[in-house]
């Protein structure tokens, strides 16, 4: 497969998923890794630094307003595993002022923070990159959460649900579909100021066209917001919000709210599956891709060494360590940087524009896709040389939108 | 005999916002949203030695008879983004933000600022308001649901619950032990809290930062403010910039610290300052007087005058005599907004009386009793003033709002603050990194917490000037 980039003339993508010490339960206890570090500023730069020398289009920052759980549905007493956090937000916007190019995707919660915080606290992160700024959205799945903020019980997930993708999504539709009205309601305060509102008119006395400035007037099923925001319209308009999902209900979240998809096809049959299902869900939603193109990344958990099996080896000493063989939502690779050159470039064929790789263990696998899958690419011609743009919308070549309240000309 | 050491001036910086004091017709005034402003700003005043960089809030757009307020600056970004931002180009300049404890939970609000302490190794401060506001409310789940009367007490429920979720990891807590396998110990950041406001139970995600808790910071003046500020802040900010008014709540505020165990260190009183800087102190008023006339536009005037009389004025001429109609004491024409909530009608007698008395047209008694200038002179005069102030114990140092965005300060820093250390009552250098320790609260206490009704009881907006009556 060597040589061959997919759909003809589309460039392929890259994004890095960063969390904690890696994907690996066991990565924290690895020998490169800084498992004191973990909460501290500059381990992240460092980190973020090395994917923006890899010229990736964006990291991700995962979040949740809770512990980290080996559950996905509660919480667990384990003390053998990576536990705490910062709030990506702010984590993303500090990074920012030390990155120049690389997109920069905080995740937050859309079930129990207020839709205002949210949009104007992606907004700021868009003003303080200059344009770099993404945003995952992702809907609580965890009733112990709920409980942290007092306000509302959310479904109690059960030991049967969480066996089936298609399960819970059943079970937190109302959640999915209250989150892409906190996106849309965002998306609307993104909008609330005209591109050129601030006007500075000595002679009239006015900063700003109040004609520019909108209400949103947002009514949705458990919420309203009046507007307009307090922030003025960001560099890339909105934006891009990017989303997870594994079944029919996030697929269809995707197709309403998102800019990017990850899907977790485990082999190339499964990748033409779930983009069918993806254009499905475009297709039901009505959104006309033309105008609202919506990219698709394929999610992949990896382990990278130069050496030929040695990849697996690695897998198999941190399974020993966790004690457990590791399981994940995403197919996970183990092999060199060209093997997998190979598998993204033929599954890139297959229509998907790009992919966020998990590193299983930091920062050795994130070096190992900068320095080795990276140029790998590079070689055949498949990937970018430089950023060709400062901005996120740029990286992805998404438009930029223009303000939905906006009067032409 | 060694002479008692000299009070030290503290000193901080706020971007101007939204609101009138800043001269946004000035071709200096660059943009109040680009983060390079709010990097030049703060980099100023940490070459300056400040204590901290502070930034308002105002959760809604302010609406004057029923549309968007044109007239001042407006637009600003979410305030703890903005500093976590800086916090990557500064070093040891504290960052202090205003989050409303209205419109928040304090699962939400410890964590970022338990955040921001972790990435600024120790800044954070926390300026802690209030609002039963249903105007700013309409941008909120929550809405405008809130009793006057309980904001007060669900900010200090607030403000102690918040304080419980910082304090639910220990110390060591965060083991990182790879050879034994334990990342944390068992039951980290386990929570339950119990009250009248908030009902909540868990685990906390974040491990505190340098300084445990933010620095607290309390910007209410009135007979519960300041107790409040007495049992849980560690600063308070206020208006009073006339000495004499200054000093007696001085003495008010710092007397009240004994009865929760605190001396009179452990509160800093910080007032709001404008500074007006030039080569002499004759130049320095004309430029003073400039800066008042070009804040108040003949739009401006009207709107003024609108917001006390309740009542469309747009037909009277701005240089022309006060109206003689009365004002509709319950019409509210401007929301969002703290002045003139008020009194309108005694206030617009009083101004009527000043405006007759001295021959004012409506410009020119706008800008009479509009904000004056707390310091206004050359260099010298003004680190005179500052000096004499502290020294006199009418304040433990300024909060300097320069009068356009982002160069402002520059004269202060260059000019003013090289005098003032000079004379030995600011610091050549930082001696310490954390907020706490440029504020000398290192050594003191934490606040006990809960002492009764809270916070701030006028504005959710600290910047908003007050027009006195």
């Amino acid at each position: 497969m060597t040589g061959t980039t997919g759909a003809p003339g589309t460039p392929l993508h890259l994004a890095v998923a960063l969390d904690g010490a890696g994907w690996h339960p066991a990565a924290w206890r690895e020998a490169g890794a800084r498992p004191g570090e973990l909460l501290t500023a500059a381990y992240w730069a460092e980190l973020v630094a090395e994917a923006e020398r890899g010229l990736l289009d964006f990291v991700t920052f995962e979040d949740a307003l809770g512990l980290q759980s080996a559950a996905f549905h509660q919480p667990d007493d384990r003390t053998d595993q990576v536990r705490g956090s910062v709030d990506a937000v702010l984590l993303a916007s500090h990074l920012a002022p030390l990155t120049t190019r690389i997109g920069l995707v905080p995740t937050t919660n859309v079930t129990h923070t207020e839709p205002f915080h949210l949009a104007i606290g992606i907004a700021t992160l868009d003003h303080a990159s200059k344009g770099r700024a993404g945003w995952r959205p992702q809907i609580s799945s965890r009733a112990a959460d709920a409980a942290h903020f007092g306000r509302r019980t959310t479904p109690r997930l059960t030991e049967e649900d969480v066996t089936d993708s298609e399960l819970i999504a059943k079970r937190l539709r109302e959640l999915f579909s209250e989150g892409a009205e906190v996106v849309e309601a965002a998306r609307r305060l993104w909008d609330s100021w005209d591109d050129d509102a601030e006007i500075r008119d000595a002679a009239t006395g006015r900063f700003i066209d109040r004609d520019k400035v909108h209400h949103i007037d947002f009514q949705g099923t458990n919420f309203s917001v009046k507007g307009p925001s307090i922030t003025p319209r960001t560099p890339q308009g909105q934006p891009p919000v990017v989303s997870l999902a594994h079944a029919s209900t996030p697929y269809e979240f995707a197709a309403l709210s998102s800019d990017v998809v990850h899907v977790t096809p485990h082999d190339r049959a499964g990748t033409g599956a779930i983009l069918a299902q993806v254009a499905e869900a475009v297709k039901r939603t009505g959104r006309d891709v033309t105008s609202r193109p919506l990219r698709t990344f394929a999610d992949l958990l990896v382990l990278l060494d130069e050496k030929p099996g040695a990849a697996a080896r690695r897998l198999a000493r941190l399974d020993e360590t966790a004690g457990a063989e590791l399981t994940s939502d995403a197919e996970i690779f183990t092999g060199t940087p060209g093997e997998l050159a190979d598998l993204l470039l033929d599954r890139h064929s297959v229509g998907l524009d790009g992919f966020r790789l998990r590193p299983a263990a930091l920062p050795h696998d994130l070096t190992a896709i900068t320095r080795g899958l990276v140029p790998e690419l590079q070689r055949r011609g498949a990937f970018r040389t430089e950023y060709e743009s400062t901005t996120l919308r740029g990286h992805l070549r998404l438009p930029r939108p223009v303000g939905r309240y906006a009067k032409a000309g | 005999m060694p002479a008692t050491p000299r009070k030290q001036v503290h000193l901080a910086a706020q971007l101007p916002g939204i609101h009138n004091v800043t001269v946004w017709s000035d071709p200096r005034s660059g943009s109040q949203i680009s983060i390079d402003s709010f990097i030049r700003l703060a980099q100023t005043v940490e070459r300056g030695k400040f204590d901290f960089f502070f930034l308002a809030e105002g959760l809604r757009l302010r609406e004057h008879k029923g549309h968007v307020y044109d007239l001042d600056i407006a637009g600003r970004p979410e305030n703890l983004t903005v500093l976590s931002a800086l916090a990557a180009v500064t070093t040891r300049l504290g960052l202090a933000a205003t989050v409303n404890a209205t419109f928040n939970e304090p699962y939400e609000v410890a964590r970022r600022f338990a955040t921001l302490d972790r990435l600024s190794g120790g800044r954070a401060a926390w300026n802690v308001v209030t609002s039963y506001d249903a105007f700013t409310g309409e941008n909120f789940r929550r809405g405008g649901f809130l009793p006057e009367a309980d904001r007060y007490t669900r900010a200090a429920e607030f403000l102690n619950t918040a304080r419980e979720l910082w304090d639910s990891w220990a110390e060591g807590d965060l083991r990182a032990d790879a050879a034994t396998g334990e990342f944390a110990r068992a039951g980290a950041g386990r929570f339950a809290h119990h009250g009248q406001h908030f009902d909540i139970s868990g685990r906390f995600t974040t491990p505190p930062g340098p300084q445990g808790h933010p620095v607290i910071i309390q910007s209410g003046e009135s007979d519960a403010g300041r107790e409040f500020a007495a049992s849980d802040a560690e600063v308070i900010f206020s208006k009073h910039n006339r000495i004499d008014a200054a000093r007696s709540f001085y003495r008010d505020v710092k007397r009240r610290l004994a009865r929760y165990g605190r001396s009179p260190d452990d509160l800093l009183i910080l007032p709001t300052a404008n500074v007006v800087v030039a080569d002499t102190d004759g130049e320095a008023a004309a430029y003073a007087a400039e800066i008042s006339r070009e804040l108040v536009s003949p739009q401006t005037a009207i709107a003024h005058l609108e917001a006390v009389w309740g009542r469309d004025l747009s037909a009277y001429d701005p240089d022309g005599p006060l109206p003689d109609i009365e004002p509709e004491d319950d019409a509210h024409l401007l929301k969002g907004h703290s002045v003139f909530r008020k009194g309108r009608g005694e206030t617009a007698r009083q101004w009527r009386k000043i405006a007759e008395k001295r021959n004012l047209s409506i410009r020119e008694l706008v800008i009479e009793v509009g904000g004056r200038h707390t310091f206004v002179g050359s260099p010298r005069t003004v680190a005179d003033a500052i000096d004499h102030y502290v020294q006199s114990e009418g304040a433990d140092g300024f909060v300097l709002v320069p009068h356009f965005t982002p160069g402002g300060l520059d004269d202060f820093v260059d000019r003013v603050v090289p005098l003032l250390q000079e004379k030995g009552v600011h610091r050549d250098d930082y001696t310490g990194t954390t907020l706490r320790d440029h504020l000398g609260l290192s050594g003191a206490p934490r606040p006990a917490g809960w002492g009764g009704p809270t916070a701030r009881d006028e504005s959710d907006d600290p910047d908003e000037k007050e027009i006195p009556a």
